[in-house]
């Protein structure tokens, strides 16, 4: 990394030329400067929406970069240590979906594992790829899936040999990472290209003592949530690519969803987002890893909660632990996470990432306090205090091996016909069906449907989940794939 | 020359201080800290630039928040003092000869340094033998402590700066347990008048209530506060702050005070119809 050149952020400096020269518009956006829209500017500020400008030749086209913003990709991907990186403003969901996109057409196979994010299975919706999953190993105490396994990934590469790719989620909302540098190993070997969801991840390339990121274990692609841990505004994202992979193409697939008019917000805020993380990420992340392991300590000193860390590492499963993660399991005081979840929020006015059913995530960031760490260890005190109970009855089980009957597209585009959730059993699910979040699909299009899975949904729903990703808002009914 | 310093009270509303001359500024971890000398208030101490006490009123907050516990509780031996970082309030309960231990914990130590240099007649507090002082965040301090205290005095002021931990559920929580079975707690409980205070003091009581089986709240007179007024919280797992109090005992000790009395005890619990309103609409939520 160009460290000299790393202390520019050319569509942010853009931007400031651009405003010195007191340009009259007559394009869009037709607020004019905000001129159009009191209130707006009222609500955002006067800066905020003179920023919020249309594409033109001195501020450069995303759909075709060719000066600021193709500098802001190259200054992104040197940061990163890739050799291309794509701004993106869909969120990180456009990056997972473009490099899928990139790699699968109709009926290749892509391996997975099954507990990816629903951007990942949407996706395959959209190219009609087979999905082939690698099962994950569950945590038995914590109630989670882990890491890919290696010798797992081997025996289905062996039984898929025709498959085009290998798709991986490192790290996990929870923490967990793989053995990404053997998984790209296998899979090269294998001749399938490696994609990486990092959305969790982006602190990754800026720590000394973090996992190993994506592009250093030498992966292909990876999605990484500047707007997550790399403090950019939400919808920012960037898409890295390496091993020679054609950037024109990926260009194309990215604009064949991407919209033509990008907001210059996300683009300024993921340039001095990238341009602050390669300058003081090493600092910052290491300020967050303290945070971190001082809060997994006193959590874990109240008794009752689990905040894990490097100790459930065994060199499979659990590869390596992102120590900038807290998750904490919430069964050992009788209460499901999403119980804690909603506790903070009610009761203590703390909002933390998600809760599910056997554990809660707060997510640590470079904007936190210590004081915000000790509020909520407080909080957590307290409300094992007040509101522990016997746990016994709680479900554990986080992760239920899907029986796939269908392609995703397939079901998703089959005759279909609605029926009560709880009369669904032993018919092709044909929508998702999620808490979000963390929005890892319980059911996904072209899965069967087992009594198991319509206890766990329900389970979820009468604990507080948001459950999601049905036609019928209330989750009451299900899609299924009409049989005639 | 015209020195003034100004605080504002409310977008609208400013209260100016004649200054003679400032004698320190500094920012510590967690705040601007500033002394001025004055002519009216006498030296007074500003945080954020929000006055924190002044050597002309400060009395008024350490009595207020000392007697009025100390003559309900029948045999009080530990107490703690969360954000005391200017010593008055330990000072205070220092003159009670049956009280063993006071613990004082205070986040920011620079605070304390500064009190020390320009009020050291009320830092004089950290030298009783039975004052301890902890540089230490409250919530922390409070997390290994359980059925240890029998009054806790949350002596910080701002609800919104780096002390808003200490006016949150999860404080009060800690503070009910770190209390012993007849412990009590006061706490700071801001100024009910302006608009942008109120909801401030709403939600304080509305914690309080539902964190402790008695939660009342009592008032003073404090010039330099926001419109001059002042409330107090009283939360306690046993005793009541009037059916409870017993002014005999406080007579009986012949302590100089200046502001408070077994008159003004009864009297301070007896709030205006506004304030008692708006806390009985945060009792019934």
């Amino acid at each position: 990394m160009d460290l000299e050149r790393q202390k520019h952020a050319p569509i942010y400096e853009a931007l400031e030329r651009f405003r010195k020269q007191r340009v009259v518009p007559f394009d869009v956006p037709g607020h004019k400067r905000g001129r159009g829209n009191p209130e707006l500017v009222e609500l955002l500020g006067e800066k905020c929406v003179s920023l919020d400008v249309n594409s033109m030749k001195p501020l450069d086209n995303l759909c075709h970069p060719i000066s600021v913003i193709k500098d802001a990709e190259d200054l992104a991907a040197d940061a990163f240590g890739a050799e291309h990186a794509f701004l993106m403003i869909g969120g990180t969901t456009s990056a997972v979906q473009s490099m899928i996109l990139s790699v699968c057409k109709k009926n290749d196979k892509i391996i997975l594992p099954r507990n990816v994010h629903k951007s990942v299975i949407n996706a395959l919706i959209l190219c009609g790829a087979t999905p082939v999953y690698v099962e994950p190993k569950t945590n038995e105490q914590i109630g989670i899936a882990l890491g890919m396994e290696t010798d797992k990934l081997k025996k289905v590469i062996a039984e898929h040999p025709d498959a085009v790719a290998v798709f991986i989620n490192n790290p996990t909302y929870y923490g967990i990472c793989s053995d990404l540098k053997s998984v790209v190993e296998i899979s090269h070997a294998a001749g399938m290209q490696v994609l990486v969801d990092e959305a969790h991840g982006t602190h990754l390339y800026f720590g000394d003592e973090l996992p190993l990121s994506a592009m250093q274990a030498g992966a292909d692609y990876a999605a990484i949530s500047m707007h997550k841990s790399g403090g950019s505004l939400t919808q920012s994202s960037i898409l890295l690519t390496n091993n020679g992979v054609n950037a024109d193409y990926v260009r194309q697939i990215i604009n064949l969803t991407q919209t033509t008019s990008a907001s210059y917000l996300l683009l300024s805020s993921l340039d001095i987002s990238r341009r602050n993380l390669a300058l003081r990420g090493k600092e910052s992340f290491a300020k967050v890893i303290e945070m971190a392991e001082y809060a997994r300590q006193e959590i874990n000193a109240i008794g009752g909660y689990y905040a894990y860390g490097t100790e459930l590492v065994d060199g499979a499963g659990v590869f390596a632990f992102d120590v900038t993660k807290l998750s904490v399991y919430t069964q050992g005081i009788g209460l499901t996470g999403i119980e804690v979840y909603d506790l903070l929020r009610d009761e203590y006015d703390i909002q933390i990432e998600f809760g599910d059913i056997g554990n809660i995530l707060a997510y640590i960031s470079i904007g936190d306090r210590k004081r915000d760490i000790e509020r909520l260890v407080g909080a957590l005190a307290d409300i094992k205090r007040l509101y522990e109970r016997d746990g016994s009855d709680l479900i554990d089980s986080e992760y239920i091996p899907p029986i796939v009957v269908k392609t995703p597209q397939d079901a998703f585009y089959s005759e279909k016909k609605t029926v009560p959730l709880t009369e669904s059993k032993g018919m092709v699910c044909a929508e998702f069906v999620m808490c979000y979040p963390p929005g890892i699909p319980i059911l996904a299009p072209g899965e069967l449907v087992t009594q198991e899975l319509i206890d766990y949904i329900l389970y979820a729903g009468e604990k507080g989940c948001s459950l999601q990703g049905t036609e019928d808002p209330e989750v009451k009914n299900l899609r299924v794939i009409d049989v005639k | 020359m015209e020195l003034w310093f100004s605080e504002n009270h409310t977008e609208n509303v400013k209260i100016s201080i004649r200054v003679d001359k400032q004698l320190y500024s500094a920012q510590s971890e967690y705040q601007r800290i500033d002394v001025f000398e004055s002519p009216e208030f006498g030296r007074f101490v500003t945080l954020d630039g929000d006055i924190i006490f002044s050597q002309a009123d400060d009395f008024i907050y350490n009595e207020m928040v000392t007697h009025v516990p100390m003559s309900v509780h029948p045999c009080v031996k530990k107490v703690l003092i969360i954000g005391g970082g200017d010593g008055g309030v330990a000072r205070e309960y220092s003159r009670y000869p049956e009280i063993e231990q006071i613990d004082v914990v205070e986040s920011d130590d620079m605070f304390v340094e500064v009190c020390k240099e320009f009020f050291p007649e009320t830092a004089k507090g950290f030298e009783d033998p039975r004052v301890n002082f902890f540089a230490a965040d409250g919530l922390a301090f409070l997390r290994s402590k359980k059925d240890y205290y029998d009054i806790i005095v949350n002596d910080s002021t701002d609800p919104f700066g780096h002390t808003e931990g200490l006016f949150t559920k999860e404080f009060y929580g800690s503070c009910f347990k770190a209390l012993k079975d007849d412990g009590i707690m006061v706490y700071q409980h801001g100024s009910p008048f302006y608009d942008e205070d109120e909801e401030a003091c709403r939600s304080m009581h509305r914690k309080a209530y539902k964190s402790f089986p008695i939660s009342r709240v009592y008032q003073a007179h404090i010039p330099t506060c926001p419109s001059g007024y002042w409330l107090f919280g009283f939360a306690s797992k046993k005793y009541h702050p009037l059916n409870d109090f017993d002014p005999q005992r406080f007579k009986d000790r012949k302590l100089e005070t200046w502001y408070y009395t077994t008159n003004l005890h009864r009297g301070a619990f007896m709030l205006p119809k506004y304030v008692e309103d708006l806390l009985e609409e945060e009792e019934d939520r």
